[in-house]
């Protein structure tokens, strides 16, 4: 009874859970990156105690990987030790963390998922409740396989429709980013739902939860359906037997209700995720960086409909573009498929899978003065590099309009 | 009592402390870099006992705790604002700074002398001579905060003794 995260609550406690109760909740999965995980360790080793359960702890390598630099390359050596000495088995480094974590099965309708990465809310489109913590309750939660939650109060995000070509959920986010703003579902929960969202596949479903964030919320949540099953199936190691569940009679704080079909395409501008604008408002503008990449929106379905605007064509002269696989699967196939053919061809760089140029340590660095054009969830200032430096968001299809152009372009008159 | 510090809203966890400075986990060095793009003055003159007064959302942006570390680090006993980023929240209590939640802080000026009852959830502004009532931590919260944060709390408990 309740809302999604009420329901999720609930069942993990055993007993009815209501918005505002603070309960102790068993997790799934504690996940950590090379980012992360040294301060998790400095609080594992002051508490002292032995790790409750080794298959719990997933720790993935991909916000500077492989090493751009002799300290990364310590902290990774450093984490490595940590994981022989633990016999840590759910050890990665094929892609994005999120990404993988998805991949590798370790997400499922109902489950509890703790990361200490902000982004750790996406998997909150397959009805999973994940989010972000810090560094110091990952190391204590290897020790206790425990998290408390404060439940929180949910608003519902209806969508209606279905958008026009050249628009996709991404520009659907950015819209609801504006509307909100920054701290539009601080300690909130988000509930996505709607004809709009019923008819979303999956890949598109994750840029609502992986954003979630972005607007101060704990998760961002969708109901798990048919087409969720599907994906786990056909996309993860997720087995069943699946947990179906819906909100009932849930009571929300706030309903916010949009049809989509009238939007267009949306951009992010410098210096916040909320300042955003249609597209056309800042067509023309020059950019020196697209990067195609990130766990928001680097999946194959993103990067076949960048490749399906590039083929034949060569990217601006002096736009720097880079692609960068969310992970090692998509890189495969998309190699198989001939996008990344299409990429070369096209003049752009192709990196390896995993953050690249998003947090602005390697694979793209942005210089004072540069603008960048990208596929990421945040902008804030120096995220890329440069605090000089300004960033842009959209959608894939936008990106690869702007990299043909070097501005800001519209994806319409390519599709 | 202490002097208040006052800061804008929506403070992100890069202006508290920027990225580049976080490839250390020294709290002292941490510290001396609090506010160092936004308020140079600050890691100087800060006190230990003072107060960070701020606008909404402080805190938010990235999950790394180096950010309440620094200003645990500073010596700031307390930060008071209408609401706070849910990761920093947490962070901060679990290191064992606490944090209050009042709608009414943007009236607190910059300078102003107050006192702090965690536990009742009172601000008192000894210079404007005004009291105000937030919602006090919770129980378990204040388990945390007493203990010097979770690490140290756990290092005593266990963590169903939060609950208890
Ligand atoms: S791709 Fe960017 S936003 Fe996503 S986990 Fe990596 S650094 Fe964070």
């Amino acid at each position: 009874m309740g809302t999604l995260v009420e329901e999720i609550f609930s069942r993990r406690a055993g007993r009815p859970v209501r918005a505002g109760e603070i309960v102790l909740l068993d997790v799934d999965y504690i996940m950590s990156h090379d980012n992360t995980t040294p301060l998790a360790i400095k609080a594992f080793r002051e508490i002292g105690k032995p790790v409750r359960n080794v298959d719990q702890i997933v720790i993935h390598f991909d916000h500077a990987y492989p090493a751009p630099n002799l300290l990364a390359a310590e902290n990774q050596q450093k984490i490595l030790r940590f994981i022989r000495e633990q016999g840590i088995r759910h050890f990665y480094h094929r892609g994005v963390c999120h990404q993988v974590m998805i991949e590798e099965g370790f997400v499922r309708p109902g489950g509890v998922v703790i990361g200490a990465d902000s982004h750790t809310v996406t998997y909150g489109a397959l009805g999973c409740f994940s989010t972000g913590l810090g560094s110091s309750e990952i190391g204590a939660a290897w020790i206790t396989g425990k998290c408390w939650f404060r439940t929180p109060e949910t608003i519902l995000i209806r969508l209606e429709g279905r958008t026009a070509p050249g628009v996709y959920s991404k520009d659907v986010m950015l819209y609801l980013a504006g509307l909100l703003g920054m701290d539009g579902a601080t300690y909130r929960a988000l509930e996505f739902e709607g004809s709009y969202i019923r008819n979303l596949p999956v890949h598109e479903r994750l840029v609502f939860s992986n954003m979630s964030v972005e607007l101060g919320a704990k998760c961002g949540l969708i109901a798990p359906d048919e087409v969720t099953i599907q994906y786990l199936m056909r996309e993860t190691r997720a087995r069943p037997p699946f947990d179906l569940f819906a909100a009932e009679h849930p009571r929300y704080e706030r309903v916010v209700e949009l049809d989509v079909s009238t939007l267009e395409p949306q951009v992010a501008c410098h210096p916040d995720v909320d300042q955003v604008k249609p597209l056309r408002e800042v067509e023309g503008l020059p950019i020196d960086e697209v990067y195609i990449g990130t766990c928001t929106n680097a999946r194959y379905e993103d990067l076949e409909i960048a490749a399906g605007i590039f083929r034949g064509k060569q990217v601006h002269r002096f736009t720097r573009v880079l692609v960068t696989p969310a992970s090692q699967t998509i890189y495969e196939k998309a190699m198989a498929n001939g996008l990344i053919e299409v990429f070369l061809q096209a003049g752009c760089t192709v990196n390896a899978p995993g953050c690249g140029a998003c947090l602005g340590r390697h694979g793209g660095v942005l210089a004072p003065g540069e603008r960048a054009f990208t596929t990421m969830n945040r902008n804030f200032i120096g995220r890329m590099g440069s605090p000089e430096a300004e960033i842009y968001l959209g959608s894939p299809a936008a990106a690869a309009a702007t990299a043909l152009e070097g501005c800001i372009a519209d994806p319409r008159k390519y599709l | 009592m202490g002097r208040v510090w006052k800061f804008g809203e929506n403070l992100n966890t890069d202006e508290i402390i920027p990225a580049r400075f976080n490839i250390t986990i020294d709290e002292r060095e941490l510290a001396a870099k609090a506010f160092c793009e936004i308020r140079p003055d600050f890691a100087q003159q800060v006190q230990p006992g003072d107060v960070i007064v701020a606008g909404g959302n402080f805190g938010c942006g990235s999950s790394r705790e180096h950010a309440a570390v620094a200003i645990r680090g500073t010596g700031v006993k307390c930060i008071i604002a209408p609401s706070f980023a849910r990761i920093f929240f947490r962070n901060a209590i679990n290191i064992g700074l606490p944090i209050l939640e009042c709608p009414q802080a943007t009236e607190i000026e910059e300078g102003d002398e107050v006192e702090v009852d965690l536990s009742r959830g009172e601000i008192h502004n000894l210079t404007q001579g005004k009291v105000y009532h937030t919602n006090a931590l919770p129980d378990f919260v204040l388990k945390i905060v007493h203990a010097g944060g979770l690490v140290r709390f756990l290092r005593e408990h266990d963590i169903e003794e939060l609950m208890a």
